[in-house]
């Protein structure tokens, strides 16, 4: 059968299993975009090219299937590269197809001609330039197989117009030969025993666990083990959900805005068991004062993260899940007695850990009635009054730490935001692509103003192709978290972060995109405003959340410096919290 | 690129006021990878910007196909001083066009370079005096200048080097080194799991 390769590309990502792509035509895809339109594929037409990459991100990350972009040539690429990074950074699985000028034409700084594969190479796990359309299929394989294996990541395709004009004989390979991409490792039995010999003696262990245990699937089995050892467990900003909030061994986010409780327990662990997180500084803070006492069992699917930041005592390279069952295999005893007789006495760390608990809560202090109004209320509002299973979105900045920190979050996926690069206007579009993923879920973007600001107008494809997200902006007219740095690290020179509440105008903004616009400025308002965007499921609901400008995000562990030095904030008393009663 | 006397321990058979020549802000510590790579285009570029973006320092690098020519083989000198010598190779492994990667350790490896150089000849003689001790030739010679031709162990060609300057060094061309492990020394043990 003969295709063009246009036709070939729209056949490949359909035998690839896609069943969503998120893009926008131009001039050198627009052989692709003719065929779209008669693939069962379903197309969202975004506004921006950004939006359409951070919508893959969202789709990815709830639904565990690669996000599909297709983009055209030259600033549409460009415009890409952004969450292409993003999900470089998160290991997101990710294909993009870009356009390009034809064959004949690159190099000669054609329209809208760029060296996108050259531009995208430090940002992509892959990335391929199409020369051929006999090696379409082959290379639409290997790009979703390379995506999704191993530590997932984005690849790109761009693919010139002439080759997509160009015809080609049809066929689907059996499977993807490359010879230099191995992401299969055993794992390796003595570095398991030794792993369970580290655990089995330590006298104040702490599960360590990161984002790539939802790559893994790996929840329930953390559960097993955490709960099978009775080892509390701290889950890093990417791996919120993977162990339930309430779960009474869960410490929740440790780092520079982590509680004091899962901060102060891996610095003074004997044993960190780092399961798919990677030192990032934010958890860390300086690595050279980071954990001073903890041997290190490190599991990463990517053996270059072993030894990047800290050396570990027990590298395991393999897959999460697989890992942590040969893990939970060996400690389990043949007799049917309980692990925790055969392990350490731990009852001095575990009650000096509830009692940091008990003693340094997260808090906040909401005045009863009226202004101002707290944006963390306005959190811990949207979690009591949406289900259980919300999925909840952010973009970077104040709101993100305050979301992650007072939702509860208690299941694995309902939580998507952008972890190592940092990109402010994520949460609308990355909420789109997951409302998309999970019709069935109610999707909460918490976003900020600075951040809405940067990719709102997605809220015009969400309109237009009936996905009904929900977004409230913390509005506190301010970038506030470079504000919180100005005051305190900057004596108070606020330099270019006043953004104003009053513009734009959020309401009439959403109302424009075709959105049920809500403004809130006390605290008596915010649960009514929440109870009447739930109910709305036929277009998006912005609410413009008026919160106190001068709120801070504590605790904070300032840039650079030792995670001992913890801020606890002005209700905390940080120096009470320094000497707390910490075992030697 | 440094004019660099290549000393470290890698182990050099270089007297103290050889070494002693070029002085450097930093001794260099210098490793050799070979990498066996698919012959598509891109993939040098891919290896150096992943070294550029890691902030590894390439010493030199040579590139060839082998005699598949659906690989090529590349000789990478590493100045690993402030760097960890596994990162190199465990981020060299994630490129999906590297087949494999091993370093090569001077102990057990055969080294060469290659040096064309476009030097003063007033005296050609006193020239290939200089390099036939390093079993090199002279391609080219007119009007007081000659173009020589040397192959050698790198340190060696240092050596060379050195000599030739005083007649004056007018274009000097060396290619970087390539190496292939000794027949009976063990297969690599840097910490690849392929």
């Amino acid at each position: 059968m003969e295709l063009t390769g246009a036709q070939a590309l729209m056949r490949s990502l359909e035998m690839s299993g896609v069943e969503v792509m998120f893009g926008l035509p131009g001039g050198a895809i627009l052989p692709v975009y003719d065929p779209v339109l008669d693939s069962p594929i379903r197309h969202v037409l975004v506004r921006h090219e950004q939006g359409a990459g951070h919508m893959a991100q969202g789709y990815a990350h709830v639904t565990g299937k690669p996000g599909v972009a297709m983009v055209t040539s030259g600033p549409a690429a460009t415009n890409i590269v952004t969450p292409l990074c993003d999900a470089f950074m998160d290991s997101i699985p990710m294909v993009v197809v870009t356009g390009q000028v034809a064959m004949s034409a690159i190099g000669s700084d054609a329209f809208q001609e760029c060296d996108t594969t050259g531009i995208t190479m430090a940002v992509t796990k892959h990335n391929y330039l199409v020369t051929d359309p006999a090696d379409i299929p082959r290379i639409v394989a290997e790009a979703f197989h390379i995506a999704t294996t191993g530590r997932p990541g984005p690849v790109l395709i761009d693919l010139p117009k002439d080759v997509s004009n160009a015809t080609m004989d049809w066929y689907w390979p059996d499977g993807v030969d490359l010879p230099g991409y191995r992401p299969r490792r055993e794992i390796d039995p003595a570095a398991i025993a030794e792993a369970a010999r580290l655990i089995r003696t330590a006298e104040r262990p702490v599960i360590y666990a990161g984002g790539g245990l939802l790559k893994a699937r790996a929840a329930e089995a953390l559960r097993e083990l955490a709960e099978m050892c009775e080892i509390h467990v701290v889950t890093t900003l990417m791996a919120r959900g993977v162990f339930p909030d309430r779960h009474p061994l869960c410490l929740g986010m440790p780092g520079m805005h982590g509680n004091y409780t899962a901060v102060t327990a891996m610095q003074q662990a004997d044993l960190l068991i780092n399961l798919g997180a990677r030192f990032d500084d934010r958890v860390t803070g300086n690595p050279a004062h980071f954990a001073p006492g903890a041997k290190v069992i490190h599991v990463d699917i990517d053996p270059a993260e072993h030894g990047k930041v800290r050396v570990p005592d027990v590298p395991i390279a393999g897959d999460a899940k697989v890992a942590i069952e040969a893990l939970i295999e060996v400690l389990r005893p043949g007799d049917g007695s309980a692990v925790t007789d055969a392990m350490a006495d731990r009852s001095v760390w575990k009650s000096t850990v509830s009692g940091w608990q008990e003693q340094y809560p997260l808090s906040y202090d909401q005045p009863s009635s009226g202004h101002p109004l707290k944006p963390q209320y306005v959190v811990e509002q949207l979690r009591d009054h949406t289900p259980d299973d919300t999925i909840v979105v952010a973009g970077v900045g104040q709101h993100q730490m305050w979301a992650s920190q007072f939702w509860q979050f208690d299941h694995p996926y309902t939580w998507v935001n952008s972890g190592g690069l940092g990109t402010m206007g994520f949460a609308v579009p990355a909420a789109i692509g997951a409302k998309v993923g999970r019709p069935d879920r109610t999707v909460w973007a918490i976003d900020g103003d600075g951040c809405f600001q940067m990719t709102a107008q997605e809220l015009i494809s969400a309109s237009a192709e009936n996905i009904p997200v929900k977004v409230g902006i913390l509005n506190n007219a301010y970038l506030g978290m470079v504000r919180q740095w100005q005051e305190l690290f900057y004596a108070e020179r606020y330099s270019e972060v006043y953004l104003s509440a009053d513009h734009p105008d959020y309401v009439g903004w959403a109302e424009a995109m075709g959105c049920v616009g809500i403004r809130v400025e006390s605290a008596e308002e915010v649960v009514p405003a929440i109870t009447k965007a739930n109910a709305v499921n036929d277009r998006p609901v912005v609410i413009d959340f008026r919160v106190d400008t001068e709120e801070k995000v504590y605790p904070m562990v300032p840039a650079g410096g030792s995670n001992d030095d913890i801020i606890l904030g002005p209700e905390g008393d940080a120096d009470a919290a320094l000497k707390g009663s910490a075992p030697s | 690129m440094w004019q660099a006397v290549v000393s470290g321990p890698q182990g050099t058979n270089l007297s103290p006021e050889e070494s002693a020549v070029v002085s450097l802000p930093q001794e260099p510590d210098l490793h050799i990878f070979a990498a066996i790579v698919e012959n598509k285009f891109g993939v040098l570029a891919r290896i150096a910007g992943l070294f550029s973006r890691r902030g590894f320092n390439i010493f030199s690098l040579a590139v060839a196909p082998t005699a598949d020519p659906s690989y090529s083989r590349i000789t990478i000198v590493v100045d690993v001083h402030n760097t960890d010598v596994n990162q190199i190779a465990k981020q060299l492994d994630k490129l999906v066009n590297v087949i494999n990667i091993s370093e090569l350790h001077p102990s057990d490896s055969l080294e060469r370079e290659l040096m064309l150089a476009r030097v003063g000849a007033v005296d050609l003689e006193a020239v290939v005096d200089v390099i036939s001790e390093y079993g090199g030739e002279v391609l080219d010679h007119a009007d007081g200048e000659a173009i020589v031709s040397v192959s050698a162990h790198p340190d060696r060609l240092d050596r060379c080097e050195r000599q030739l300057r005083p007649f004056g060094l007018h274009v000097l061309q060396r290619t970087g080194r390539i190496a292939l492990r000794a027949l009976d020394a063990d297969e690599p043990a840097v910490g690849m799991t392929a």
